[in-house]
């Protein structure tokens, strides 16, 4: 195929410049590359004992926003707890006595973890734990729960039948 | 009895030590074919040409079928997603699936039958006609020249052609979820933007189509290198690339996804 180099050339542009648009409308518009990854944060710990389904990468949210995002979970084979690490912002400072508890997101929906901020006047320093946890809520056991409790109540209300 | 069974194990031993052969020669292609690169990068106009002929000519195929692939994804993911009444999770499904998997992959395997076909049949038609030993004739390495600039005109095209078909992808879903069947449109891009992290997923999908991209092209350039100089070589030499890199392409997948999506959320 003879073409002239000049248009050969811009038609490589044209593709080459469809690719890279391409790529940023994957990376910005598609992916969320700059919402939070690049920013540089901090590490906190917490001990669960149970976190339930939650997963890295999980977000950490405080009064619902999200400012950071769990690093890493590993069990504990001293304290026979669950170890999270929380990533959290560097814009966002926390007080010392800060409480965290992993919640649902609607009846279904992913696991988070939610950051309460206490009143403390000393901030949390990278590497520092929270001492204030509350576990995953484990659905089965809430449901064994109410079972229970109105298998108690049934049984009461047999009796005053009675 | 015996006479049968050892002409056929004779006979499928055969095979493998042709397959073997076929597969060291491959090997040794693509090394001389890396070592040969010099000129391709210093005469960069050679590979401009080749990222025309492979990149900008695929151009209609992969955008179209993007496009489509997208569409379908939405119609299909959005009659499933209703019955659990999360129709808002339709540019999740639709961008995780695109940019994971169907775009690197859809986008290979049109590529092989596109381009890499199109390699082959002009490397073997160059053999048959002995345009390569002409090439040599004049002192002119037919692999510096002829295969190299061909191999890296490919390999550069097949990342770009993958994330267009993604985008295109995307695009089609939002069509079709948001414009016509009325998902909510900041539903649709914020749970996206939520689901889709650009290391896991994007870079992935990207460092999968460049894995594709050199696969084929070093299938449809040997192929070409090593067809027999007739029109009936050529032909079946098409024929195996495309079959041969579609085989690959699966394969290669396979492996890739195994590695790079343990255990991610």
């Amino acid at each position: 195929m003879a073409m002239k180099r000049s248009t050969l050339d811009l038609w490589v542009g044209v593709f080459v410049a469809a690719g890279l648009a391409a790529l940023m409308f994957l990376a910005f518009k598609v992916g969320s590359m700059g919402a939070f990854d690049v920013a540089s944060s901090y590490t906190i710990k917490a001990d669960f004992e149970n976190v339930g389904g939650l997963k890295v990468r999980a977000p950490v949210k405080s009064a619902g926003v999200v400012v950071g995002r769990v690093s890493d979970i590993h069990f504990n084979p001293e304290t026979y707890e669950a170890e999270v690490m929380l990533n959290i912002d560097d814009r966002f400072k926390f007080p010392k006595d800060s409480s965290v508890a992993i919640m649902t997101s609607g009846l279904l929906g992913e696991q988070y973890v939610a950051l309460e901020a206490g009143g403390d006047d000393k901030m949390l320093a990278p590497g520092d734990s929270l001492k204030i946890t509350q576990s995953a809520v484990v659905l089965e056991n809430l449901i064994g729960q109410f079972l229970y409790n109105k298998g108690d109540g049934g049984g009461e209300s047999d009796k005053a039948a009675k | 009895m015996m006479e049968g069974l050892a002409h056929g194990l004779r006979k499928l031993g055969a095979r493998v030590v042709d397959a073997v052969w076929r597969l060291g020669m491959a090997s040794r292609f693509l090394v001389l074919t890396l070592i040969y690169s010099g000129t391709s990068f210093r005469r960069f106009q050679l590979v401009i040409k080749e990222v025309f002929n492979s990149g900008v000519l695929s151009l209609i195929i992969i955008l179209v079928s993007g496009l489509f692939v997208g569409m379908v994804l939405g119609l299909q993911g959005y009659e499933t997603l209703q019955t659990y009444g999360s129709e808002e999770a339709l540019g999740v499904l639709v961008a995780l699936s695109l940019v994971r998997e169907l775009g690197p992959v859809v986008a290979a395997l049109l590529f092989a039958s596109r381009a890499g076909s199109a390699i082959t049949a002009e490397i073997g038609l160059m053999k048959a006609t002995e345009q390569l030993s002409a090439l040599e004739m004049m002192a002119l390495n037919p692999i510096a020249r002829v295969i190299a600039p061909r191999f890296w005109g490919a390999v550069i095209s097949m990342p770009m052609l993958a994330a267009m078909f993604s985008a295109m992808g995307v695009f089609g879903g939002y069509l079709v979820g948001v414009v016509l069947l009325g998902v909510d449109e900041g539903a649709f891009w914020s749970q996206m933007q939520a689901a889709v992290d650009f290391r896991d997923d994007i870079v992935n999908g990207i460092i999968k189509s460049a894995v594709f991209g050199v696969a084929i092209t070093l299938i449809a350039l040997f192929e070409g290198y090593d067809a027999p100089p007739t029109a009936e070589g050529v032909s079946r030499a098409t024929t195996r690339t495309v079959v041969t890199s579609s085989l690959a392409i699966l394969a290669l997948d396979f492996v890739l996804t195994s590695f790079m999506f343990r255990g991610v959320g």
